[in-house]
């Protein structure tokens, strides 16, 4: 990737975490600390990564991104909106509000381009696993991806999933973990401890790659790696939850908090200043 | 004038004399087995149970579309889930207290709230599972899976039934819950027998009462109707679709008769008991009487004893007939 192409990201990964924050502070609802975390892969994915078309979002041989972690909504919305798929203002105006199309959670009925409702833990995983199975059965060449996190991988289903992905070799599915160590009532490895979790998936015969999930160049290139796998792929992404935001990074307690107008008032300066300095 | 079927239903006649009988299940094995012929998008998984679903006969003959998923009903669903929204037409089975019994949340949000094409499959359905116990008695099925939007429910009344069900459910575009038992039924229905989802039919004409029973409690009713005439005329209505139930044809019965019993094979409270109770109350207010499993669990015993001491045998429905007529106004 050339440094353009980074400086280019990163401007848009700037613009989301401005739009989404106006959004959650308009719903006064909403989780701030996760998607301000993993603004990065979405930006990396809609605008560098997945093969499809925003204004044909039912494109045949598109690649499939399933977000399995429905809370992380957000952060999917925005990057979807300036990659072309709805409009940037109505996200901003409507996120959670009466009769949106921008559910709470994500509804594959609502929205195009959503592929999968969910909401209730561990469900997206195993239906990016029917999606990647059908696509074997249909012998075509799209892949899928998936984004699941870490307090996530507490549910049952999750591991489901991974085990019949494992076993069966489904090299076309590529997953991702958001490890940015919160969940609601805490640290993870307080709550229910995940580690070691890249040798869990190793025993599920998984491929596992580890970067730094706020890095485009390193999304993008264990995204390649994983292509040329012949196994299902676990990319690990690093990431600071309420990235960018210095209040809100690393505290737990911002995973299912929206800023309030003032707090919102504090915050975009800090983004814009970043933005300034690229 | 002596005791007949409705000849408009193509019924087997002998089952008012020496039933013939069949194995409930390998209707849907059979049914499953054409569906997959006649239409490619048709895959098959289950969750470690192939042979006992029957589902074997789809998976010999197409093994690149059959999907042993092992025992994971949460990930089966999902999985189902997600080849139909790639356009396939997944049948998911296992028993019915795996499934729907742990899969609900599955069923409802990856299955109903997102409309897919997905068709739940539990086998082994009702108390006459027998010896595994109360554990694999699947009863509160009906109830659970009621409760979801967008899904319909069909516990149809032996083989040949069975087999329609499943072939309607292939065709038909929308979740569907299909549920039936372990052991041979009685072959009530014959290959004329119509069979359309969402409607009730009547297989016994009657003027004093009516029994509106599903799955194996149709062939009960049919034996109650048998003993009680022509003292007492009983009109047997056949709803193998519990969601959306025929309102319109147990309404007009109801007016009719002015009585209304219900039969089945699972628990009352929400299941074809409730929705029909739920539908005359609200439409056409007569006396009911619901024989069912009235708010228990099962326990370890031969189908036929546990069919008896849970009162789901045609004396119980002759009591309940004649309990509720004594109670019309």
């Amino acid at each position: 990737m050339s440094d353009l192409d980074t400086l280019k990201l990163k401007k848009i990964a700037v613009d989301c975490r401005i739009d989404m924050l106006k959004a959650l502070a308009n719903a006064q609802s909403g989780h701030s600390a996760g998607p301000l975390g993993i603004i990065e892969f979405f930006v990396a994915m809609y605008f560098k990564i997945l093969h499809h078309d925003p204004k044909n979002p039912l494109l045949p041989d598109r690649d499939r991104f399933i977000l399995s972690a429905g809370h992380y909504c957000p952060a999917m919305y925005v990057a979807m909106a300036h990659s072309g798929y709805f409009p940037v203002q109505e996200f901003i105006k409507t996120l959670r509000q009466f009769e949106t199309r921008f559910q709470g959670h994500p509804h594959n009925l609502a929205l195009p381009g959503i592929e999968t409702t969910s909401g209730p833990l561990g469900q997206g995983i195993s239906q990016a696993v029917g999606m990647a199975l059908a696509a074997k059965i249909d012998k075509k060449n799209h892949r899928v991806y998936c984004l699941t996190t870490d307090g996530e991988s507490q549910e049952g289903q999750v591991w489901e999933a991974l085990m019949w992905a494992g076993g069966k070799n489904l090299d076309n599915l590529t997953a991702y973990i958001d490890r940015n160590f919160i969940q609601i009532d805490g640290n993870t490895e307080d709550v229910l401890p995940l580690e070691p979790l890249a040798d869990k998936y190793r025993a599920f015969n998984w491929h596992v790659i580890e970067v730094d999930g706020h890095n485009f160049q390193q999304i993008t290139e264990a995204t390649d790696e994983a292509k040329a796998v012949h196994r299902p792929t676990m990319i690990i992404l690093h990431t600071i939850p309420g990235k960018d935001v210095k209040e809100i990074e690393n505290d737990y307690t911002w995973h299912g908090r929206p800023p309030t107008h003032d707090e919102l008032k504090k915050f975009l300066p800090e983004l814009e200043k970043i933005k300034k300095s690229l | 004038m002596s005791f007949k079927l409705n000849p408009k239903m193509f019924l087997n006649q002998k089952v008012l004399e020496k039933p013939e009988m069949e194995l409930h299940r390998l209707g849907f094995g059979e049914g499953l087995l054409e569906a997959g012929k006649k239409n490619e998008a048709v895959v098959g998984l289950c969750c470690d149970l192939t042979g006992s679903t029957k589902m074997d006969l789809f998976a010999k003959e197409f093994p690149e579309r059959f999907i042993e998923v092992g025992i994971a009903e949460q990930n089966m669903i999902g999985i189902a889930a997600g080849l139909a929204l790639e356009g396939k037409i997944p049948f998911a089975s296992s028993y019915a207290v795996f499934n729907p019994g742990r899969s609900w949340d599955q069923i409802r949000v990856s299955v109903c709230y997102s409309k897919t094409n997905v068709k739940i499959i539990g086998a082994h359905a009702g108390i006459s599972v027998g010896k595994d116990g109360a554990t694999h008695q699947g009863l509160e099925d009906i109830a659970s899976i009621r409760a979801l939007p967008s899904i319909t429910i069909l516990a149809p009344a032996d083989y040949d039934e069975n087999k329609k069900a499943t072939l309607a459910s292939a065709k038909f575009i929308g979740p569907i819950y299909l549920r039936f038992g372990r052991e041979v039924v009685p072959k009530i229905t014959t290959s004329q027998t119509p069979f359309a989802i969402g409607k009730a039919k009547i297989f016994v004409e009657g003027e004093d009462v009516t029994v509106v029973a599903c799955g194996p409690l149709v062939f009960e009713a049919i034996k109650a109707a048998q003993a009680l005439y022509p003292k007492i005329k009983v009109e047997v209505i056949n709803s193998p679709t519990i969601k959306p139930l025929d309102c319109d044809t147990i309404v007009k019965s109801a007016k009719k008769t002015g009585a209304v019993v219900t039969a089945e094979e699972a628990q009352i409270i929400g299941g074809l008991g409730g929705a029909v109770a739920e539908c005359l109350s609200e439409n056409y207010p007569v006396p009911i009487h619901r024989v069912g499993i009235k708010d228990t669990f099962g326990e370890t015993g031969g189908p036929d004893n546990l069919m008896k001491k849970y009162g789901l045998k045609s004396d119980n429905i002759i009591t309940a007939v004649k309990e509720v007529i004594l109670m019309k106004k």
